[in-house]
């Protein structure tokens, strides 16, 4: 390279930007639906779960991206492997310590961030070719991406399922039980959740006909 | 494609399973104080919550702060007891270690007891429960009344449990339901509290419902709260014969 790239230059913002609709990591790329149906049931450990997962996949990313040269490819899976077990082991000590509540509404989920297919996909898609800094923000980028489908699918889901907002009982407010409505238990049911990611996918793809495969 | 020697894969994987390992435990050493305290206040706030305490908790903002609080205010005393019912000195109830505890022979247990005061001055007495779930541990309080029958409050939690049948247990619609049983019979044998699949008698002093789909589970509760009361038993007959007296 000649010159050297600005940081926020089009090409790096475009990593950002691609994976929020057109790359999404769960409706497009399909990884990481497995977590997206577990902790969709409320609002605040979906977004605790998608900033731990953001913040996996950056650090994994960008360690990851600069001993790229020195790995062996031999071995890169168990490199892989090792370096996001580590950052989730961190991340799960972290949330032991300073938001117990949380981390016991999210108990093995943590754990299980490991087996997230967007850690590892990312890492040997993007990272293995590429620089830390892109790496960084190809991981923000697939973070933000997976985070979106995951507030979206629990915003309906604790809605109509639990009839609250982020724990706040907006329908016990506005008197909505008063009509007759009842809490839909079933929409706390994981299999609601796939199919609230299927109309996701629908609603996109028809919005966005470029996502359309070719049959 | 670069190649690798063999010699160069075995220095590379050595090198960074140590520098992980030293990493992992440097943490994990760092964070340790703050985990433990946050399970102290845990199990500060299930004890105060088996005597109907700590109802504030949601609401509060500083929650360490307010557990400790009420727990100083309201949880008099603490000692440790044989199963003989003898007091035996120099352990630190809160401390206790139930489950190995319970693993070792009846004659050796170290039995925790706590004391609570109310605001009407009556002390209540809280004894903690640990068992086996259908899936992992489960563990609760349960305090009774000065007569050492009555029930006044129990709570119950779990580990893994399935979520919305035998999870169910540590929510206040189940726990409820064994304030003012009895755990006693008429002759003074200890019964405890049965769950009934189906439904319990409402009269039945010695009987609450299990929950539906739960049934594993609730039952796990009741063989728990038997077993663990159980050894407490010349506890209470002695302090039955003390106020005979």
């Amino acid at each position: 390279m000649s010159e050297k790239e600005p940081l926020l230059s089009k090409k790096n913002l475009k990593l950002v930007k691609d994976p929020l609709n057109e790359n999404n990591p769960i409706t497009v790329q399909v990884l990481g639906i497995c977590s997206a149906l577990a902790v969709t049931v409320k609002m605040k450990p979906a977004f605790v779960m998608a900033v731990s997962v953001t913040a996996v996949l950056a650090a994994s990313n960008v360690v990851y991206s600069l001993v790229r040269n020195y790995i062996p490819p031999r071995i890169r899976i168990i490199v892989q492997l090792t370096i996001i077990a580590t950052m989730v082991i961190l991340v799960d000590e972290i949330l032991k310590a300073y938001v117990y509540e949380i981390s016991k509404q999210l108990s093995v989920f943590v754990g299980l961030i490991i087996t997230n297919c967007i850690l590892m996909g990312r890492l040997e898609a993007f990272a293995n070719a590429n620089k830390p800094w892109p790496s960084f923000m190809d991981a923000l980028g697939n973070g933000a991406g997976y985070g979106l489908i995951l507030i979206t699918v629990s915003f309906f889901r604790e809605l109509l399922g639990s009839g609250t907002v982020w724990g706040y009982p907006i329908l016990e407010k506005i008197g909505v039980y008063n009509t007759g409505y009842v809490n839909n238990g079933f929409i706390t049911l994981p299999p609601m959740a796939l199919v609230l990611v299927g109309l996701i996918i629908w609603l996109q793809r028809s919005r966005f006909r470029n996502l359309i495969e070719k049959v | 494609m670069k190649s690798f020697s063999n010699t160069y894969i075995f220095v590379f994987s050595t090198v960074m399973v140590a520098m992980v390992a030293i990493l992992l435990s440097f943490v994990a050493e760092q964070l340790r104080p703050a985990q433990n305290k946050n399970r102290e206040i845990e199990k500060k706030y299930e004890i105060l919550r088996s005597v109907g305490k700590g109802q504030n908790y949601s609401k509060e903002k500083d929650k360490a702060a307010y557990i400790e609080g009420e727990y100083s205010k309201y949880i008099t005393g603490s000692f440790v007891i044989d199963s003989a019912g003898n007091k035996k000195e120099g352990l630190d109830a809160f401390n206790i270690n139930q489950k190995l505890e319970l693993s070792k022979p009846l004659r050796e247990m170290n039995l925790p007891v706590f004391v609570f005061t109310g605001d009407d001055s009556i002390n209540r007495y809280v004894f903690p429960l640990t068992g086996k779930g259908l899936w992992g541990p489960i563990w609760g309080y349960v305090s009774l009344n000065d007569d050492y029958n009555t029930i006044y409050g129990a709570v119950f939690a779990h580990k893994g449990e399935t979520p919305g049948l035998g999870a169910e247990i540590n929510q206040p619609f189940f726990q409820v339901q064994f304030i003012n049983k009895k755990i006693m019979d008429d002759k003074g044998d200890l019964v405890s509290v049965r769950v009934v699949k189906g439904g319990a008698d409402p009269d039945d002093i010695h009987a609450v419902n299990a929950i539906s789909g739960g049934t594993i589970t609730s039952v796990a509760v009741q063989n728990m709260m038997k077993a663990c009361l159980t050894n407490y038993k010349y506890y209470f007959k002695s302090l039955k014969t003390g106020q005979n007296e």
